[in-house]
């Protein structure tokens, strides 16, 4: 049960200190490699011919209860045809901005999950295409919900939750170039017109 | 100004709660004069609230004549925050949480839960536990897939296989109440094993039920198969090759469907799977078609595997459904109410719940839309510190730009249709 995969000890000979350590937990192996080389360490697993990790499982984040420890990426990865798992982990530091490189470049399916990994934990991925909110709505301003400072029933509280959501302009959030209103835009009030050329959607104030 | 050039400026400026650029990718783009339309472009909004988005899905959808140039989900309108509330929830209060996910094939849920935990634990659950809980497996993967072909055909156009298919998933919904009580909220396993044993006599309804299903599905097959409007509306629609499909992290029948033989049943099994007799149906084309072809066929394995099932249930009959650990089963009730040591056992595990120790467990199993994947890290207490929905149909449903692009704006409707979403575990 305890013995690691045998890519823990290629990345070892291939990287050398860029692989701080493993850990065999539940039967799977997991490696740790420095932040600044993982998208390296992940473009060689999935290329090389001995690893062929050609299947991304799952990009997660996990913060755990004690506040000391470091914010960790964690990059489940399979190989279909060596039918192998190995979880690759990096360690961020929470006192320093959070990013990591994108690894949509690798994996084309990285593209959602690394967003919703930015939506929840609010962890930058350098290099991403399209890195906006996915579960949240773009304007959302409370903050990354799945980091342990977040309360669960959120920042505000229920009353003024509810006042916000009653005060919110529904139609704004129906981002209008979305609907096409172009075509009446020169009909619209000054004051929506103005707004929409600064890009405000309906923010809530 | 002209309306193109209005909707580039309403598509760039701003910025967003944190302060960054807004970046909406939803302006339309300068045109290319020289196409037939002079650079005219379309949006469509389509969704949230419509009858052929499976849910509250939202696209945004720019076309070119009727060709599809560009598609933008919107997900989200039902994110209910589960993973943050699993974190304040005992290993067997995340349970109903499970149901809640993927709501159409809720026992599966249930069933991938108590493996993750199980996995932490070390633990592994009792022959008949497991034969029950592949009985529960296949029938959500039997009522998942007749709800995905009953409203799949109601899109395309057609509505009498729609009331075939689900007169046979309420045979299965009945056998559900039975076993559990209820029809959609199953909470059917416990960590080490199951809320409780199959009633009497109800392995005959399920017999019943395998023995008529398949005459259904075969006239289902009779009407689709090579049905012309199904055909002309499916074939070459919708396709990704097999690398693509890869890359783009897709998985079950999706996945298959392009030509990639990879099930979880049999790559990495679980549940004693390999101990059962079935095939995987892999497709060639990677389009719709296949997909239907594909479903249909894991329809009947699954009978397949549940008639197996219940052959092995007879043998087994009275045999334990829960593992004999003290740290994670109940004590019976008569004891707990004689026996003190019982009732001070009973007493820790209700209040404070099943504790893992130190560590971190990735459980996938093949449910009915693709991998489902539970990961939880536990720190030693009885809640985990972080519990990670892998989301099958998120991943599918992200590769829905692709298989839109050039597509008509009706293919978008059949495309979207066999990709097999359902929102509860998009936007959980």
């Amino acid at each position: 049960m305890s013995v690691p995969s045998s890519s823990v000890a290629a990345l070892r000979e291939r990287f050398g200190d860029a692989i701080l350590r493993h850990a065999v937990l539940s039967g799977d192996s997991i490696v740790y490699v420095q932040p600044d080389r993982s998208h390296e360490i992940l473009a060689w697993l999935r290329d090389d011919p001995g690893q062929r990790f050609d299947y991304l499982t799952d990009v997660t984040a996990v913060e755990y209860r004690d506040a000391e420890r470091p914010l960790e990426i964690v990059w489940q990865l399979r190989s279909l045809d060596r039918k192998a798992d190995l979880r690759v982990k990096a360690e961020l530091d929470k006192a320093a901005p959070l990013e990591v490189d994108t690894v949509c470049d690798l994996w084309k399916g990285a593209n959602w999950l690394e967003r919703e990994v930015f939506d929840m934990f609010g962890v930058q991925f350098r290099g991403h295409p399209d890195l906006r909110r996915i579960l949240m709505w773009e304007t959302y301003s409370e903050g990354y919900p799945l980091r342990k400072d977040f309360p669960l029933r959120g920042h505000l509280s229920r009353a003024e939750q509810t006042r916000q959501a009653l005060a919110a302009n529904p139609e704004a959030h129906y981002s209008l170039e979305e609907l096409s209103i172009a075509e009446a835009f020169h009909e619209l009030p000054d004051d929506v017109r103005e707004r929409l050329r600064h890009g405000d959607r309906g923010k809530v104030r | 100004m002209t309306t193109r050039t209005v909707e580039y400026d309403l598509g760039t400026s701003g910025l967003d709660a944190q302060g960054r650029d807004l970046r909406v990718p939803l302006g339309v783009r300068r045109g290319d004069e020289e196409d037939a339309l002079g650079g005219e472009h379309m949006l469509i909004n389509l969704g949230p609230q419509h009858p052929a988005t499976h849910g509250v899905l939202r696209l945004v959808l720019e076309l070119e004549g009727e060709t599809v140039r560009r598609c933008i989900p919107h997900v989200g309108y039902l994110h209910s925050g589960f993973e943050k509330l699993g974190e304040y929830r005992h290993y067997n209060q995340i349970i109903p949480l499970t149901d809640r996910t993927d709501y159409l094939s809720p026992m599966a849920n249930n069933v991938c839960l108590a493996l993750a935990a199980e996995k932490l634990m070390g633990i592994e659950v009792p022959e008949r536990c497991q034969v029950l809980r592949v009985i529960a497996c296949e029938m959500s993967r039997i009522i998942s897939h007749l709800v995905w072909l009953g409203t799949t055909g109601i899109d395309i156009g057609a509505y009498t296989p729609f009331l075939w298919l689900f007169q046979q998933r309420e045979r299965i919904y009945d056998l559900q109440e039975s076993w559990t009580g209820a029809r959609m909220t199953t909470s059917l396993t416990r960590v080490g094993g199951l809320m409780a044993d199959i009633p009497d006599g109800w392995e005959d309804g399920l017999a019943d039920f395998c023995r008529t299903f398949p005459k259904v599905l075969h006239e289902v097959d009779t009407m689709f198969t090579r049905n012309a409007i199904w055909c002309g509306r499916n074939q070459g629609v919708g396709a990704i090759s097999a690398a693509e499909a890869i890359n783009h992290s897709l998985s079950g029948p999706m996945l298959r469907a392009s030509g990639v033989d990879y099930d979880v049943r049999k790559d990495r099994p679980y549940l004693g799977y390999e101990t059962y007799e079935f095939d995987v149906p892999v497709g060639e084309h990677g389009d719709n078609y296949d997909r239907y072809l594909l479903r249909l066929e894991e329809m009947f394995q699954s009978t397949r595997i549940l008639e197996q099932a219940l052959g092995r249930l007879t043998r087994l009959k009275g045999a334990p459904i829960n593992v004999d650990d003290p740290r994670v089963i109940l004590p019976p009730k008569s004891r707990a109410m004689s026996d003190m040591e019982s009732m001070i056992h009973h007493f820790k595990q209700v209040m404070e719940g099943v504790r893992p120790p130190v560590g971190e467990a990735y459980m996938g199993i093949e449910n009915p839309k693709g991998e489902l994947g539970y990961y939880l890290v536990s720190d030693g207490t009885a809640k985990p510190v972080r519990w990670r929905i892998r989301p099958p149909s998120f991943l599918n449903l992200s590769a829905l730009p692709r298989m839109c692009e050039g597509a008509l704006l009706s293919d978008v409707i059949a495309i979207n249709a066999s990709v097999d979403i359902v929102m509860g575990e998009i936007d959980r």
